[in-house]
C-alpha cells in the first residue's frame, strides 16, 4: 500500500493549485469548527462565571421544623403554632460536618453562614436588608467580595459591616460611618461600615455582610448556623458532589443546577447550536472533498483503466483515492487547526474575559477533535469516489 | 514449442435483441509459446475485441479461453487481475502512459503494484529496458516531454516489465511515422527472440504484419491463419 500512497501523493502534487484550494477549503471548515468551539465554550464559561461564579455550587440549608400541633384525643387538631418570621431552623451539628465536606474531592471552599433578614437604620432612614454572617477569612470564598470592593475592605470583623453600593447610596453611608442593624429577631447592634461593594446586580441594594459572631448575636443563635455554602473546582460536578455530601452527612445538600434549570437549558441550547454549526462545517468539508475527488475520478478514468490493465487491483485503486482524501484531511485539518490557534491567540484568556468583547476561549478550541473528525470525514468522503474509481471498466476507459 | 493459449468458439455480442451486434462468431485460435503473430483485419472486424478478451479485460458472451492451463473465463476479477499482472503485457495504439509519472516510473508500475513498492531490482530492470529501447537519456523524463515514438517505446518497456508470457499490441505503430514504426517492430522482434515472449500484434499495415512469422486474419468474427 506504500506504492498506492506514492501514487496518491503524486496525484495531489500533480495539480498543485487545485490541491491547495481544496486543502484551503478544508482548513477554513476546520477553522470555523475551532472558532465555534472556542466561542461556544468561552461564552458558556463567561455566562457561568457571571451567573454561577459568585454563588455556591452546593448549598446545605437548615430545614425548618414542622409546625407544632396540639391534637385532641378524637384526632382533631386543636392548635397549630404559627412559625415566627425570624429564622429558627439551624444546622446544630455543622461544626462536625465541615471537615468531612472539606475532604470531599473537588471542594475548594466551605463557608458556614448565618443569614436572615433585618433593617439597617441611619437617622430616620430605614432599609430592609439581607444579612449574611460569614466566618472572618472566608468572606470571599463563595462570592468574591474582595474583587467587588469599591471602598474600604471586604473583611467584616467584629462590630463591622460591609454593604452594597446602592444601599450605601440610599442611606448616604460611607466607610467609617456607624449604622444600626436590627435583625428580625429584634436584636440590634451598632456597626461601623468597613467596606462598600458593587457587583452591578440587585444585591448591591439589599445585601449586608457581618462576621459570624455578630450574626449569632443578631439572630440569637449561640450555636449552629443556618447554611453551608460550598464552592467546587468544577461546577459541572455539582450534582454528583451534592449527592456525595448528602450520603456522607445526611444533610440536604443541593446543587446549583436545581435552582438554575433555565440557565442550564439556555447553556444546553447554546451548546446544541454549537454542535449544529460544527456539524455543518464538517458536512461542508465532506461535500468539498467528495466532489473534488469525484471530479478527479472522472478526469482520471483512462489512467485508472491503464492501472487496472497493468494489474492494479480494485483495492489498490480504492486505496489511491482514499489516501488522497486522508492526505487532504490531514493537511487541511492541521493547517485549519494552526490558523485557528493563531487567530485565537490575541483574544483574552478565560480568566480575563470582559463584557463587550468576544469571549473566545483558546483552551476550548477542540483542536484534536477537529483534526480527527476532519480526517475521518475526508476518508469517508473519499470512499464514494474511490468505489466509483474501482468500478471503472478498463476496456472502456482505455478506449476513451 | 508448447501451447500458450487456446480459445474455442468465442462469441461476443454487444447489445441485445434487434440492436445486437455480433462481433465474434465462434472464433477459435491457438498460440504457441514464443510465437510472433500479426492480427489482421478490417476496421470493426473484431481485432480489438479479441485482444481485449485475450487480455482478460472483457469476458466473451460464450466460448472457452485457456492460457497456461488455466480456465480464465471461470476466474473472478481478483484472480484475473493477478493473472494479467504476471502473464500479460499490453501495448496500446496511443501509448496510454500515466502522465504524471516519469518514463522509469511508468515502466516499473506493473512490478510495483505486484510488490507494493518500487524495488531496487525492478528499477534496475526498468532502467535496462529503457536503455534497450534507446531511451537511456530519457529515463527520468516526465512522459509529457517525450515524443510519440519515445512514448510508445516506454509503453513497450512497461509491457515487458514483468516478463509476460503474452504481449498483446493493438496497433502499436498505428500512431507513429514509418521510421519509428520500423524501430518499434525491430525492438519487438528482438525481445521475442531474446525473452521467448509470445506476441500478438494487431495491425492494418501489411508491411508490419509481414515482419511477423504468422498472420492471423479476423474476418466476419472468425479467425483464419
Amino acid at each position: 500500500m506504500l506504492y498506492a500512497l506514492k501514487i496518491a501523493l503524486r496525484y495531489l502534487t500533480a495539480s498543485k493549485a487545485q490541491t491547495a484550494l481544496l486543502v484551503l477549503g478544508v482548513a477554513v471548515g476546520v477553522f470555523v469548527f475551532i472558532f465555534m468551539s472556542a466561542l461556544i465554550g468561552g461564552l458558556a464559561e463567561f455566562i457561568l462565571a457571571r451567573t454561577v461564579g459568585d454563588i455556591a455550587h452546593v448549598t446545605i440549608e437548615a430545614e425548618n421544623n414542622d409546625p407544632g400541633v396540639l391534637i385532641a384525643p378524637d384526632g382533631h387538631v386543636l392548635i397549630v403554632t404559627q412559625p415566627g418570621r425570624m429564622r429558627t431552623a439551624s444546622l446544630a451539628q455543622a461544626d462536625a460536618f465541615i471537615p468531612l465536606i472539606e475532604a470531599v474531592p473537588g471542594v475548594v471552599a466551605v463557608s458556614p453562614q448565618i443569614s436572615g433578614a433585618g433593617f439597617l437604620t441611619r437617622g430616620a432612614q430605614v432599609s430592609q436588608v439581607t444579612i449574611t454572617g460569614v466566618e472572618p477569612g472566608v468572606e470571599s470564598a463563595i462570592l468574591n467580595l474582595g474583587s467587588y470592593i469599591i471602598q474600604g475592605s471586604a473583611r467584616p470583623g467584629s462590630g463591622l459591616i460591609v454593604i452594597g453600593s446602592a444601599l450605601a447610596e440610599d442611606l448616604a453611608l460611607s466607610v467609617g460611618q456607624t449604622v444600626r442593624l436590627q435583625s428580625t429577631s429584634g436584636v440590634a447592634a451598632m456597626l461601623t461600615v468597613t467596606g462598600i461593594f458593587e457587583t452591578g446586580s440587585p444585591m448591591d441594594a439589599v445585601r449586608a455582610f457581618v462576621s459570624l459572631p455578630t450574626a449569632r448575636t443578631l439572630f440569637a443563635m449561640p450555636q449552629g448556623i443556618t447554611q453551608i455554602e460550598i464552592k467546587l473546582t468544577d461546577l459541572n460536578a455539582a450534582d454528583s458532589t451534592a449527592v456525595r455530601i448528602r450520603s456522607l452527612t445526611g444533610l440536604d445538600a443541593k446543587s446549583w443546577t436545581e435552582e438554575a434549570e433555565q440557565l442550564k437549558q439556555a447553556l444546553n441550547a447554546q451548546a446544541q447550536t454549537g454542535y449544529f454549526l460544527k456539524t455543518f462545517a464538517l458536512i461542508t468539508i465532506v461535500i468539498g472533498v467528495a466532489s473534488a475527488l469525484m471530479l478527479s475520478t472522472y478526469r482520471r478514468r483512462p489512467e485508472i483503466g491503464i492501472m487496472r490493465a497493468m494489474g492494479a487491483s480494485r483495492n489498490f485503486v480504492i486505496f489511491v483515492f482514499v489516501a488522497q482524501g486522508a492526505l487532504i484531511g490531514i493537511l487541511g485539518g492541521l493547517s485549519g487547526a494552526g490558523i485557528g490557534y493563531l487567530a485565537l491567540l490575541p483574544f483574552p484568556t478565560r480568566d480575563a474575559f470582559k463584557a463587550g468583547t468576544l469571549p473566545l476561549d483558546i483552551a476550548q478550541g477542540s483542536y484534536a477533535l477537529a483534526v480527527t473528525l476532519t480526517v475521518v470525514g475526508a476518508i469517508l468522503a473519499s470512499i464514494l469516489p474511490a468505489r466509483a474509481a474501482a468500478r471503472v471498466d478498463p476496456a472502456t476507459a482505455i478506449g476513451q | 514449442m508448447t501451447e500458450l493459449l487456446n480459445i474455442r468458439d468465442l462469441i461476443k455480442t454487444y447489445g441485445t435483441g434487434e440492436a445486437a451486434t455480433h462481433v465474434l462468431r465462434g472464433l477459435s485460435l491457438t498460440l504457441e509459446t514464443g510465437e510472433m503473430a500479426a492480427l489482421l483485419g478490417a476496421s470493426g472486424s473484431g481485432k480489438s475485441t479479441l485482444l481485449t478478451i485475450l487480455g482478460t479485460l472483457m469476458k466473451p458472451s460464450s466460448g472457452n479461453y485457456f492460457m497456461l492451463g488455466q480456465d480464465l473465463l471461470s476466474a473472478n476479477d481478483a484472480e484475473l487481475t493477478r493473472f494479467r499482472n504476471r502473464h500479460i503485457g499490453f501495448v496500446f495504439q496511443f501509448h496510454n502512459l500515466l502522465p504524471d509519472f516519469t518514463a522509469l516510473e511508468n515502466v516499473v508500475f506493473p512490478s510495483a503494484v505486484r510488490e507494493g513498492r518500487e524495488t531496487f531490482a525492478a528499477r534496475q530492470r526498468g532502467r535496462h529496458l529503457l536503455v534497450r529501447m534507446g531511451l537511456e537519456a530519457r529515463v527520468d523524463f516526465p512522459t509529457a516531454k517525450l515524443s510519440g515514438g519515445q512514448k510508445q517505446r516506454v509503453a513497450v518497456a512497461r509491457a515487458l516489465m514483468n516478463r509476460p508470457d503474452l504481449l498483446l499490441a493493438d496497433e502499436p505503430t498505428g500512431n507513429l511515422d514509418r521510421a519509428s514504426a520500423i524501430q518499434v517492430m525491430e525492438l519487438l522482434r528482438e525481445i521475442n527472440q531474446d525473452e521467448d515472449t509470445t506476441f500478438l500484434i494487431s495491425t492494418h499495415d501489411e508491411k508490419i504484419a509481414a515482419t511477423c512469422e504468422r498472420q492471423i486474419l479476423v474476418e466476419d468474427g472468425v479467425a483464419t491463419g
